[in-house]
């Protein structure tokens, strides 16, 4: 049981002209979570639909457990797909819908029903059983999708976007039941989403694309602390771009020159010269104007509640920079000095 | 289904084919089944150890070849597929190379030396050929082509197949018929046919003489798709924004053309018209003004092919000014504009594209038109009749006929290319469905009464002929106006006797069973089919999707009378001959209503999202089992309008099926059109009444089936023809 879930090596996917995958590679470690991330028309869905078998790669292989998948058709490849739009069966009631993959794999109706009553009753589905899905909410669509999916006891599970479609406040109540679900089953699971705090809440790892092509894989954390490149820095949450000179960097921390100012602060080694510098807005504190730091001057001000934002202008440029509610206030037009915490040096 | 279950599918169907059915085309129905295994019934077995059918051992030898890697399942797929294309061109081939008189293809004879006479294939020909298809199905399916499912395969090599024999072959045998003379090939006389006075000639505008058919056909189709067109859109316009509280007779007026056999209009003008009419008696009684003959020519065939397309235009055009959102009409209204410019700039710009696609069914329907250019046309001859006679008339000249189906066959498809390009260059007119807020602007007060002054007498006059139509099969003699009631037409042709059970001894009742039955036989058939071709066309990707649909929506264009032809001359002779079968009848009703079962399906395959395919494709659902369980459910209301639509095609056709019924086989309209030449109009009448009267029933049970689905006749697919 060491093969991967799923391995993708060096997967394109053409559409004519198109690449709407290409080269892409990734594996899947038994039980664990990857989200697909990126930006709309990336190719996340087409990476789904690959895994699915529901297209077919026009180079690469694809294996599931170990077994060479790329010519199998999706119905022989054990895999469930919750769609972005349910794809509930509209004609059949709940509980048809649950037992359809039990019954056209050949199961005896009852013993399909009789599971698929159970699986309902694991999702908090009781009762529901004889409804039309146009009789049912979007988060229980969404629910009877999810157990219409795992009833098959999947080797691999997928979801398309599987919030889109809910409003904000049951989102984030989905996605966790989603990840301790996937916990409690021990489920592997690709997920596809284009909202980065939804990849950074349930995954353990994700997979940024851009263009067909994976831009960076790793854990959440080190995407968010270490993205390779400025598409990654400002895609995984926002980022401030700079050019600038490392001095030097080593041990943590690090001496770069940006804007006519040397500041230190702590920092990833890094080779000496000029390079592209991150600096993610909740890293930078803002503080009065002779203490070190770059000079700049507020030129727009918000409070949000828990957090105020500022925009400042800087000769290094225009810093986007987000402080705690409880940090010191600053007026719009006010001098101030910004204090850059960390710095991620990016891939040129 | 796997490749190999198909395989085997197919060696089962190959077997019965070779053991027990008859291989020959049996004549004299179940009494020469008595004989069997020998005599016409024989399987092709009795007849290979008889020696009589020596030459035809390789199918055995073939279906040996299948069998044996078969049946372990170790086939591969390569061969299958080259053991069902062999299989496939030895047996039409030898059917063709040795026909009727022995020996056809002379440069056989070294090998064959003088074969027997063999007849046409019957239903054991038949299950080899369609074992022939399941075995290439298989073998590609094998080979990974159509997604690895052999029943998707299967699919669609069968009825490419199928499509092929029964639409594309006889379009080919027309096409070379026109060029053959005394059984040789001439091209100078396809040349001279083509460019024929008799289709040419200006004579008319010069002397007293008529000019040729073609310019006929085109002025009487321009002119019956300008007056339809212009009437129906009084309709629209009076219907959707006059006002008015007539739905109900609106309704009925769109209703009964899609349930009147096409010809059954002319009766009704004959009688009001006609020399001895009512009118025309009237007329004379009370003006003086001397009865006369106009009724029969282009006045007479053009009221009644306005009077049955205009209900048409009506729907069509009617969809489309309600379809036009009231918000961009109040958009100028509130800009200032005043009712007519509104109507002038925003209204009908939006109105134009629909307005053409009725100019173009109009014209297309006209030039297909051939029940009432028979009956009224008098010496007023068009391309549908003249192709008639010249098969059925004194001098059979198939050459001839031929050769106006073609020049008919290029009026058709000029009209379907000039709309295509038309449409490519404004597809931006499309209006969307989106529920729009508004009230819709009434009509500009002289644009009311205009169209209010057409609709009104328009409406009188069809209840008049409809009127006729139904009192006239009741009484003495409608056509000279006795008007006293009377059950005697009815009974002529419907009588029925109690004499030791029921003995039906009207006249009519056997081409009445005929018709209901072919028209029961062949409506699921083309319903089945084409949802299932819609959902290949709507779903799959396959290599030659394109061709397939083209193949489809071909039979789609070529008007009745030219399907007729072709059809005797395509199916006359072994190895497929089918003249004079019911079984031809069937055949031609499944593929000429195709299409609109095909576009039904596919539109509404659209309605439903394809993300449902392919859910019960990862939940683990083959092709087979998504469209039974999934698929077919869904689409349940488009089933049914197919269903609806070719029953009653079935039953009121009459262009391509005069020329194939037969003393044993005949159907209501062609009786119906005889009893006329007979003169016995009211006993026509009479059984017209009876027609409507079952489709209307069969129509009304099936929209209380399924609510109100659109049954419109030939009005579904318009264009996306020539793509
Ligand atoms: N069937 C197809 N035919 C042609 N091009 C396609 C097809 N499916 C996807 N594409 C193209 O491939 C690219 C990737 O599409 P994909 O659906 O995978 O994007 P996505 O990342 O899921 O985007 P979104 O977030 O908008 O859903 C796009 O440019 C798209 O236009
Ligand atoms: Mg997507």
């Amino acid at each position: 049981m060491t093969d991967a879930a799923i391995r993708f090596e060096r997967v394109t996917k053409a559409f004519g002209v198109v690449r709407a995958v290409d080269d892409v590679s990734f594996d899947l470690p038994q039980g664990a979570l990857v989200t697909l991330l990126g930006p709309s028309g990336c190719g996340k869905t087409t990476t789904l639909r690959l895994v699915a078998g529901l297209e077919l790669p026009t180079a690469g292989r694809i294996e599931i457990e170990g077994r060479d998948v790329s010519r199998l058709a999706a119905a022989e490849r054990r895999i469930a797909m919750v769609f972005q739009s349910y794809a509930l069966f509209p004609h059949m009631n709940v509980l048809e819908n649950v037992a359809y993959g039990l019954v056209v794999g050949g199961a005896r109706r009852q013993a399909a029903e009789a599971d698929a009553t159970a699986m309902l009753k694991t999702l908090g589905l009781e009762g529901l059983g004889a409804r039309l899905p146009a009789e049912l909410s979007g988060g229980q669509q969404q629910r009877v999708a999810v157990a219409r999916a795992l009833v098959l006891r999947p080797k691999v599970l997928l979801f398309d976007e599987p919030l889109s479609n809910l409003d904000a406040r049951l989102r984030r109540r989905v996605r966790e039941d989603i990840r301790d679900l996937q916990k409690r089953l021990g489920l592997s699971v690709v997920y596809v989403t284009h909202d980065q705090q939804e990849a950074l809440a349930v995954s353990d790892l994700v997979v940024v694309m851009k263009d067909g092509r994976i831009a960076q894989k790793g854990t959440p954390i080190e995407l968010y602390d270490a993205p390779a490149d400025a598409f990654v820095a400002d895609f995984m949450g926002e980022a401030n771009v700079l050019q600038g000179e490392v001095l030097s960097a080593a041990d943590g921390r690090g001496c770069v020159a940006i804007g006519g100012v040397v500041l230190d602060a702590a920092m990833r080694d890094h080779p000496p010269g000029t390079a592209a510098l991150a600096v993610r807005p909740e890293a930078i504190r803002l503080a009065p104007p002779e203490e070190p730091g770059l000079p700049g001057r507020v030129r727009r001000a918000a409070f949000l509640g828990q957090t105020r934002e500022y925009e400042v202008d800087t000769d290094a440029g225009a810093l986007f920079v987000v402080t705690p509610a409880s940090a010191e206030a600053w007026a719009e037009g006010a001098a101030v000095a910004c204090r850059l915490e960390r710095i991620i040096p990016l891939r040129a | 289904m796997g490749a190999l279950a198909l395989g085997r599918l197919a060696l089962a169907a190959g077997l019965i084919g070779l053991l027990l059915a008859p291989w020959h085309g049996v004549e004299g129905g179940v009494d020469a089944l008595s004989a069997w295994p020998g005599g016409d019934a024989a399987p092709l077995l009795a007849l290979l150890l008889d020696g009589s059918r020596w030459w035809l051992w390789p199918v055995v030898g073939l279906l040996g070849f299948a069998a044996i890697p078969l049946l372990p399942g170790r086939a591969s797929g390569g061969l299958l597929a080259a053991v069902g294309f062999a299989l496939l061109a030895f047996v039409l081939l030898q059917g063709h190379a040795i026909g009727l008189r022995g020996l056809r293809w002379g440069w056989l004879a070294p090998l064959l030396g003088a074969p027997p006479a063999q007849q046409a294939l019957g239903w054991g020909g038949a299950l080899v050929l369609a074992a022939a298809i399941g075995l290439i199905a298989a073998g590609l399916a094998q080979r990974g082509r159509f997604g690895g499912d052999a029943f998707i395969a299967f699919l669609v090599v069968g009825s490419g197949a199928l499509l092929l024999l029964f639409v594309f072959v006889p379009l080919l045998v027309i096409l070379s018929a026109a060029a053959v003379e005394d059984g040789h090939l001439a091209p100078s006389a396809l040349a001279a046919r083509l460019a024929a006075p008799e289709a040419w000639s200006l004579a008319c505008v010069t002397s007293h003489q008529g000019c040729g058919v073609v310019w006929n056909t085109l002025l009487l189709a321009i002119l019956a798709a300008v007056s339809s067109t212009l009437i129906g859109l009084a309709f629209a316009l009076l219907s959707a924004r006059g006002g008015v509280r007539a739905q109900p007779a609106f309704r009925a007026m769109t209703m009964l053309p899609l349930i009147t056999p096409p010809f059954v209009v002319s009766l009704a003008l004959i009688v009001l018209f006609g020399r001895t009419g009512l009118v025309t008696t009237a007329l004379w009684e009370w003006f003086d003004i001397p009865r006369s003959r106009w009724i029969y020519g282009l006045p007479g065939v053009l009221l009644a092919q306005v009077l049955s397309q205009a209900p048409i235009a009506f729907v069509l055009l009617e969809g489309a000014v309600r379809a036009i959102g009231p918000s961009l009409e109040e958009a100028a209204l509130t800009m200032g504009a005043r009712r007519f410019t509104v109507f002038r700039t925003v209204t009908w710009p939006l109105l134009r594209p629909a307005v053409a696609a009725c100019l173009l069914l109009g014209f297309v329907e006209s030039l297909a038109d051939f029940g009432n250019p028979l009956v009224l046309g008098g010496d007023f001859d068009v391309l549908s009749t003249r192709i008639f006679f010249a098969i059925a008339g004194a001098r059979h000249e198939p050459g001839r006929a031929a050769a106006l189906a073609i020049l008919l066959l290029a009026l058709t498809f000029g009209a379907f290319a000039l709309q295509s390009l038309w449409l490519g260059r404004r597809r931006y007119t499309t209006v969307t469905g989106k529920g729009d807020a508004g009230v819709p602007a009434p009509l500009p007060r002289g644009l009311r009464l205009a169209c209010g002054s057409v609709a009104w007498p328009w409406m009188a006059f069809t209840a008049a002929v409809y009127g006729i139509i139904l009192i006239g099969g009741f009484v003495h003699d409608i056509g000279r106006g006795d008007m006293e009631f009377t059950w005697r037409h009815i009974l002529t042709g419907f009588a029925v006797e109690w004499q030791d059970g029921m003995a039906f001894r009207g006249s009519a009742w056997d081409s009445l069973f005929t018709t209901v039955e072919v028209a029961a036989i062949s409506a699921p058939i083309t319903a089945g089919l084409g949802i299932l071709l819609a959902w290949l066309l709507a779903r799959q990707s396959f290599p030659g999707r394109g061709t397939l649909e083209f193949l489809t929506m071909l039979s789609f264009a070529i008007p009745g009378t030219v399907v007729g032809v072709s059809y005797i001359m395509a199916f006359n002779e072994p190895p497929i001959e089918l003249t004079g079968t019911a079984l031809i009848l069937v055949l031609c009703f499944v593929f000429r209503n195709l299409p609109v079962g095909v576009r039904g399906g596919i539109a509404a395959l659209a309605q439903i999202d394809k993300s449902l395919d392919e859910a019960s494709a990862t939940m683990g659902a083959g092709a087979l089992q998504t469209l039974r369980r999934v698929v077919l459910p869904l689409l349940r209301p488009a089933i049914v309008a197919a269903l609806a639509y070719s029953f009653v095609h079935a039953m009121t056709a009459v262009s391509a099926v005069i020329f194939l019924v037969s003393a044993r086989h005949n159907l209501a309209t062609v009786y119906i059109v005889g009893r006329v030449e007979a003169g016995e109009m009211a006993l026509a009448i009479a059984y017209s009444t009876v027609l409507i009267v079952v489709m209307l029933a069969v129509v009304l049970g099936i929209e209380r089936l399924v609510g109100r689905a659109q049954i419109g006749r030939r009005a579904a697919p318009a264009g996306n023809l020539v793509a």
